[in-house]
Order: structure tokens, then C-alpha cells, then sequence
């Protein structure tokens, strides 16, 4: 297997605080990478710095032996955290589905049927095909999130970047969703994605990364939570893993 | 009626003023769906402002008037693009800095002038039976510039538009978007100086896209419908000035906001549940 993600001492940071400290990382094509930690560990600024949305201070960054921003447009997929958009921009569901096809598109070319076959295809594997033609303003939070996700799997990505995707969506939706990603992960498409249930980690990765700012673990989910790392982000969790949002500079 | 409507067309003056509106209505009020779904309502209000600088400078250099404009318009919207980008300070503070400061250029500029002859009211609040015909072949040569910009950029404007940290991550270049956007938002506002002035382009470029987003949830339509709203107040207003004698800018920009209190009714009728996930 080759490297979709390589980095190497990966230091990022927001003017004077060190968002991530010298981060080692590999994540292999057809392999699903989970990335745990408390709030404010840089889980997310890990995913948007290897989306190429923010520059490292420091360190190498390569994705598919390349800079993030060098790569062909469509190549990485982010699925960010549902707040961060307006809900009540004019669209509906197949609208914003259809906008992760946008980057696979030249200027003026026409939507196809092959992209309206993919997008057909994304609704449905979210099981969203009902709610199609719905304005998103009037979807649930589990909804939204499933028509993000949805748009990053019509892109047809070569990487994919979930952004805590299981967070307010029901017990079936993300059975469903966890299926929909192993499946993917089989035919290939390398995963990274952050999570705070550390409860399921096994069933959704293949490697887990427990990060702090820096790495504390790195390993298989069985091993990794068998390891003092994993019990130290444990104390800091609720029940069911949602960590507390009090945890800057805890004791390692 | 055929009386009614033709009457207006008997001057040449009126002939141009009727086409410039038509242009200048359709093209603000299309770009304004962005203005208003990206919120940038205040950067109207900025640009226009700022432009008075270059219309003195202009005047000051014997050049014209649309030429210091346009400078001064474009220079400003990049700055303030690269003021919100780079910078520390909010869109809203960036704007506020550099339009006054722009603004009070042109006015200190204009102060230091023993004696001139520039129209200042035309260009407060529009002239628009002052087009000339070199005035129109202009308006109508950028507005086609503005126009094939938008369409080539239409995919990457409506994604950087909803979500522009994820349009940026799949590989659409947002910063080189949202710069585009700016410079053709510039030259939107010269060119629509002259039919409206500088105080009320600003509504030409929110209000009938704002009108539009009470009745539609789809951004294709909001783009026609605004564009249609746009045109349909600048003609129907321009009508309405010739026959009442009053302000042509000020006559559109009040049709314009009439529209929109009854597009605003009729969409609360129409779609109860739109506003139900509104963030507050």
C-alpha cells in the first residue's frame, strides 16, 4: 500500500499557541485512521491543515507525495462540523449533493449523466433520496450532517476527511454511515476522521491516533486502547466518550 | 397605453437613459445575490463611496471620470479583500477604514479647488438622463466583461458562496474567487454611478436580491428573479420618474423597496418555515 498521507514533525500554529507539536503521521491508501483526543487537542487542525486550509509552521506535509495545495482539484474531500454554514442559503439537498461534483467540472462544462448518476448515488447511500428536493434549513442536525457527507462522497475523492460526522446523528444513521465508510475503505479510498467515541474505534478503524497537541499513541485500536495514552484522554471523557470542554493543558 | 409607454422614447436622451437603466438594473441586482448571501451589503456602500476619490482626482488630471472611478473602485475592493484576508480586523471594520478614508480624500481633494465645475449631485445621487452615447458603449462594454466573468465563474461562486472552507479544501481556488468577485463588484457600481449615484447603488445591489430570497430557496431562481426584480424596478422607476419629474435614482431605488415589503408578506405566506432554522 502507498502513502496517501505522510507527515513528519507537522508543527502548526495560531500566531503564538503551538496547535500541533511536532506530529508524526501515516495513513496508507484503503485504510480508515480514527484521530481521538479531548477539545482543543487539534484533531480539527490536523484535518484542515492536510485539507490544505492552514500552513504548517513547521515540519512535512505530503498528500500523495505532494503538497495539499498542489493536488488536482476534487483530489481531497472535507467533511467539516454542520455549524459551519448558513442553513438558510437557497438550496435544497440535491443542490448542495450536487456542489461536490462542482470541483470535477471544467468552466461552462455541463452537469452530466454521469455526475447526475453520482449524485443520485450519494443521496442514496445517505439515505437521502426522500429528502431531495427538501431546503436544508428544514432538515435535523443527523440530516445535515448526512447531506455533508453525501456532497464529499459525490465528489469522488482520493481522500477523505470527516470531521466528527457521527456527532448528532441517531444509532442506525451512523451503523449506516460506519458501513458506508468501511466500504469505501475497502475499495481503497484512505480515510482519516476524528471522533470522540472511543467506545466504537475498533469497529469504524483500522489505526488509531490518540493526539494531544503532539502524539500520544499511535497503533491499532486494540493496542492503543489498551495503553496508558488511551486511559489518560478516557479521564477526561464523559460517558460514551464526548470529551469535557475543559481540558486545555491537562497533565499528560 | 401604447401612447403611455412609447412617450418617453420621442428623446434620444430618454432612449439611452432607458438602455443604461435596463443594464445597470439587471447587472446590480444579479451580482447582488452574492452581495446579499455572502453578506457583503456594506461593501456596496464602500466601493461607491471610495470611487469619489477617483472621480476627483480624475477631474483634477482632466481624465475621465469613469477612469479614476473604476482605479480607485478596484484598488479599494482588493484592499479591502486583502484588509479581511490578511488582517486582523472584521470585513465590517476593513470596509469602514478604507471607504471613509477614500471618501475623505476625494472631499479633502476637492476642497483644496478654488473653483470647479464637477456635477457633485450627479454623482451623489445620479444623472441618469446625462448618459452620454460614449457613457452607454461603456456601460455596455463592461457590463459584458461582468456578465461572462460571472458565468465562467458561476460553479465556483455559488460553492465558495455556501461553503467556502470546504469549496477551498476540494481544490477551487476561493481566495482567487472572492478577489474576482471584488474587482467585478467595482466595476458594477462605476458603471451603475451615473443612473443611480453614489448613495443609493448600494440599494440597486441589495434590495431586489433581497426581495428575490423572500420568494424563492433555490439559487438559480434567486438569481434570475433578482436579475428580473432588478431590471423591472430600474424600467418601471425610470417610467415612473419621467411622468411624476422626480429623481430617477432615488424613484428606482423606492420602487425597488416597495417590491420588497410585498415580497417580504407574500413570502412569509408562501414558505412559513423557511425562517424556522434561522441562526439569531
Amino acid at each position: 500500500m502507498s502513502d496517501a498521507v505522510r507527515a513528519r514533525e507537522l508543527t502548526v500554529r495560531y500566531g503564538d499557541l503551538v496547535a500541533l507539536d511536532r506530529v508524526d503521521l501515516t495513513l496508507e491508501t484503503g485504510m480508515a485512521l480514527g484521530i481521538v483526543g479531548p477539545n482543543g487537542s487539534g484533531k480539527s487542525t490536523l484535518l484542515k491543515t492536510i485539507a490544505g486550509l492552514l500552513t504548517p509552521a513547521g515540519g512535512i506535509l505530503e498528500v500523495f507525495g505532494t503538497s495539499p495545495r498542489s493536488l488536482p482539484p476534487g483530489t481531497i474531500a472535507y467533511v467539516p462540523q454542520i455549524e459551519a454554514v448558513d442553513w438558510s442559503f437557497p438550496a435544497n439537498v440535491y443542490d448542495v449533493v450536487a456542489m461536490g461534483r462542482f470541483p470535477r467540472l471544467r468552466l461552462l462544462q455541463p452537469f452530466s449523466k454521469h455526475d447526475r448518476r453520482v449524485v443520485d448515488g450519494a443521496l442514496d447511500a445517505l439515505r437521502l433520496g426522500d429528502l431531495r428536493n427538501r431546503h436544508i434549513s428544514q432538515l435535523s442536525g443527523g440530516q445535515q450532517q448526512r447531506a455533508f457527507v453525501a456532497r464529499a462522497i459525490a465528489q469522488e475523492p482520493k481522500l477523505l476527511l470527516l470531521d466528527e460526522p457521527t456527532t448528532g446523528v441517531d444509532a442506525a444513521t451512523e451503523e449506516a454511515l460506519r458501513e458506508l465508510i468501511r466500504g469505501l475503505v475497502k475499495n481503497g479510498l484512505p480515510v482519516l476522521m476524528t471522533t470522540h467515541d472511543l467506545d466504537r474505534a475498533a469497529d469504524w478503524f483500522d489505526k488509531l491516533l490518540v493526539v494531544d497537541r503532539r502524539v500520544l499513541a499511535e497503533g491499532d485500536p486494540a493496542s492503543v486502547l489498551a495503553s496508558g495514552a488511551y486511559a489518560g484522554i478516557r479521564e477526561h471523557t464523559h460517558v460514551h466518550g464526548h470529551a469535557r470542554s475543559d481540558t486545555h493543558g491537562h497533565p499528560k | 397605453m401604447t401612447d403611455f409607454l412609447l412617450a418617453p422614447f420621442q428623446y434620444e436622451y430618454m432612449q439611452r437613459a432607458f438602455i443604461a437603466a435596463l443594464v445597470v438594473g439587471t447587472l446590480c441586482s444579479t451580482i447582488g445575490t452574492y452581495v446579499v448571501l455572502r453578506k457583503l451589503s456594506f461593501i456596496g456602500d464602500g466601493i461607491a463611496h471610495a470611487s469619489f476619490a477617483g472621480i476627483v482626482v480624475a477631474y483634477l488630471r482632466g481624465l475621465d471620470y469613469y477612469v479614476g472611478a473604476l482605479i480607485v473602485a478596484i484598488v479599494t475592493a482588493l484592499g479591502i479583500g486583502f484588509v479581511n484576508r490578511r488582517g486582523r480586523v472584521s470585513l465590517d471594520t476593513a470596509i469602514g477604514v478604507l471607504f471613509t478614508g477614500a471618501f475623505a480624500l476625494g472631499v479633502f481633494l476637492m476642497s483644496r479647488v478654488p473653483h470647479y465645475n464637477i456635477d457633485l449631485q450627479s454623482f451623489l445621487f445620479g444623472n441618469i438622463l446625462g448618459v452620454s452615447r460614449e457613457d452607454l458603449w461603456l456601460i455596455l462594454g463592461l457590463a459584458l466583461v461582468v456578465v461572462v466573468s460571472l458565468a465562467l465563474l458561476y460553479r465556483a461562486l455559488l460553492y465558495t458562496t455556501f461553503d467556502p472552507v470546504v469549496a477551498q479544501a476540494s481544490g477551487i481556488h476561493a481566495g482567487f474567487v472572492d478577489y474576482a468577485l471584488l474587482v467585478l463588484l467595482a466595476i458594477t457600481i462605476v458603471i451603475s454611478l451615473e443612473a443611480v449615484g453614489i448613495v443609493l447603488v448600494a440599494a440597486l445591489l441589495v434590495t431586489p436580491a433581497a426581495t428575490a430570497f423572500q420568494l424563492t430557496r433555490r439559487f438559480t431562481r434567486m438569481l434570475v428573479l433578482s436579475g428580473a426584480i432588478g431590471a423591472f424596478c430600474a424600467v418601471a422607476g425610470l417610467y415612473a420618474s419621467y411622468y411624476l419629474q422626480s429623481a430617477s435614482g432615488a424613484t428606482i431605488v423606492l420602487l425597488a423597496t416597495i417590491l420588497f415589503f410585498i415580497a417580504m408578506a407574500v413570502g412569509r405566506r408562501r414558505m412559513p418555515l423557511m425562517g424556522a432554522n434561522l441562526p439569531h
